[in-house]
């Protein structure tokens, strides 16, 4: 391989890190009041608000049922909206958000709903108010599920990244299509195909080492 | 009086120069409740009825009961029998479909937010299966109540300290509850339920998940409790002997209803409803079967009478009226006597000579019921 091919992998494969850490961290803030709503305006839920729970539920369903090469060309009005551009990193973080933050809700929401109902139980009894019962209760309680929840996001994440070519944000997946594919270059494919498998790894064994410490208590 | 309790105790602990400024914090608490705080409990014609795809559902059924302050109430019953229910609607987990319940003459039903978490902060509750957080220590767990009060540091940790000391667990404030036995659990909620100085304490099946020498340990320490705080505790369970080792008054709850109510040792001695009968059930040993086997209907000659004679606790048992009546010849064959809140509940099984024997024993006032007959050589 060449130096500048040495050069534009290691920029893709920041590119690729920048795009995801950014919409991971927002499919956090997004996506955890999210799933603290689905499951607390739920039926039996400590807030009840059916008719809302389920309009959010269908929206969630829907984002999560397009594709996300779609959702990248459907959102192009929305993404220009929100950072005036539609090339280029930032235009990807805006698709990666808006697609991460359901699924991670979603996978959160799991979490939250086995929390064990007699533990809200408890604490409505020591007089917890709601906010309480969120910040004690089921938050910690469902925190390694959380964090498990997230390694898995951020895997999938890595994976849509790399349809971000398609707005020319660059990053590992846009490098493995335009040299490794279009100009058969094996090396490049390969490189890059070891370097996600790599990345992936070591997202999984930090995101496993992170909730078997938290389960351990 | 629970301050002077609590301090000939010793409970009052090192924190003397606090102890002096406010009293032992949980009894401090206690007094912030006001002059009504006494911790009785009345429930007034209160229903409950859950709507289900198989159709309506009577958990509870015009359910009128007094708790008086101080009590160690037990309330028993079949599960489904709506004893978690009827609990749950002192502290409003549950709401009442219909009927009011008042806790210190307080009508419950009409509390908004905030009244309601007062209310709650007044009345502690312990749960089967702990219900404590995995993820906080023991000392967060008993800290939480006070935190989410917005207590002082310094206080927080005193009255933590003190509550783990009342129940034991000094120890043990650093670990995680899933380091703890079943019996520590139940301590760590007892202490919970406590830190904030409750009045009125709830006991949900508070000893069914524990083995049977860990659930003694958690009576007594429930009975201390109910002495040295002087606060009331109602308690659910399934288990007569539970009843029998705390309570002093007792409701058998059967399908929503209260079927029987009174002093334990009553209900003990005399239970007059069958769902009370049934639940005495595992308690009391009926004819052993060696002896039923041998049991005639009839007398045949030479035969003795056997009989059983009840104690429902009004009379104290007395031999040797018993040995006077029946001439002396009389033989012990059974026995399970015991006292329960000072009165002798149980009953004996005897042998007596001569037909006669029952309606002597009758005579002198004994409670007396004929069994059958054996063989005189037996």
């Amino acid at each position: 391989m060449s130096p500048q091919m040495i050069d534009r992998l290691w920029q893709a494969a920041f590119d690729t890190l920048f795009m995801v850490g950014v919409s991971a961290g927002i499919a956090v803030l997004a996506g955890i009041p999210l799933a603290l709503f689905l499951v607390t305006s739920g039926p039996g839920g400590i807030v009840p608000a059916p008719r809302t729970n389920r309009l959010v539920g269908l929206v969630v369903n829907g984002f999560r049922a397009v594709p996300f090469i779609v959702l990248l060309v459907a959102l192009i009005p929305f993404t220009r909206l929100v950072v005036g551009t539609t090339i280029g990193v930032w235009a990807a973080i805006v698709p990666l958000a808006v697609s991460a933050t359901p699924f991670f809700a979603r996978i959160a929401e799991v979490s939250l709903r086995e929390v064990d109902p007699g533990l809200i139980e408890a604490a409505q009894s020591i007089g917890c108010r709601r906010r309480h019962i969120l910040l004690h209760v089921l938050l910690p309680e469902a925190l390694p599920g959380i964090v498990g929840g997230f390694t898995i996001t951020i895997v999938s994440m890595i994976g849509a990244s790399a349809v971000a070519g398609a707005v020319g944000a660059g990053g590992l997946g846009d490098v493995a299509i335009r040299y490794g594919y279009q100009r058969f270059d094996t090396t490049v494919m390969s490189v890059v195909i070891a370097i996600l498998i790599v990345l992936v790894c070591l997202v999984q064994v930090t995101g496993d080492s992170i909730v078997r410490r938290l389960k351990v208590r | 009086m629970a301050t002077l309790a609590l301090d000939s105790l010793g409970m009052a602990g090192p924190a003397t120069p606090t102890a002096a400024a406010g009293g032992p914090a949980i009894t401090a608490a206690r007094g912030e409740a006001g002059p009504g705080g006494t911790g009785t409990v009345r429930f007034e014609n209160v229903s409950k009825t859950y709507r289900s795809a198989g159709g309506e559902i009577r958990a509870l059924d015009d359910v009128s009961l007094d708790i008086p302050s101080g009590a160690i109430f037990g309330i028993i019953g079949r599960s489904g029998a709506g004893k978690s229910t009827l609990l749950r609607t002192v502290n409003r987990l549950e709401e009442p479909t219909s009927g009011r319940v008042l806790v210190d003459g307080e009508r419950i039903a009409a509390l908004r937010t905030d009244g309601l978490v007062a209310l709650r902060r007044r009345i502690g509750m312990i749960f089967q299966h702990f219900n404590l957080l995995s993820a906080k220590t023991v000392r967060q767990n008993v800290a939480l109540p006070l935190k989410v009060q917005g207590v002082g540091r310094a206080e927080t940790a005193r009255r933590v300290e003190e509550a783990l000391r009342l129940v034991g667990l000094e120890g043990k404030a650093e670990a995680y509850p899933s380091r703890l036995s079943g019996g520590q659990k139940q301590r760590v909620g007892i202490a919970r339920a406590l830190v904030s100085g409750p009045e009125i304490l709830l006991c949900d099946e508070a000893t069914s998940a524990l083995d049977p020498e860990t659930t003694l340990s958690i009576l007594g320490l429930l009975r201390d409790i109910n002495r040295r705080l002087n606060l009331t505790i109602i308690l659910i369970t399934h288990e007569m002997s539970v009843i029998r080792e705390i309570c002093t008054d007792v409701v058998v709850l059967e399908a929503g209803r209260v079927a029987e109510a009174g002093p334990v040792w009553r209900l003990f001695g005399a239970p007059e409803h069958p769902a009370t009968r049934a639940l005495l059930a595992p308690l009391t040993r009926d004819l052993s079967s060696d002896l039923s086997d041998r049991l005639m209907p009839y007398p045949a000659p030479g035969a003795r009478a056997v009989l059983r004679i009840t104690y429902s606790g009004r009379t104290p048992p007395d031999l040797s009226a018993l040995v006077a009546a029946t001439g002396g010849a009389v033989q012990l064959l059974q026995a399970g006597v015991e006292r329960i809140q000072g009165h002798a509940v149980g009953r004996l099984l005897i042998a007596a000579e001569g037909p006669e024997a029952e309606a002597r024993l009758r005579a002198i006032g004994e409670t007396v019921e004929g069994v059958g007959y054996v063989a005189a050589d037996d």
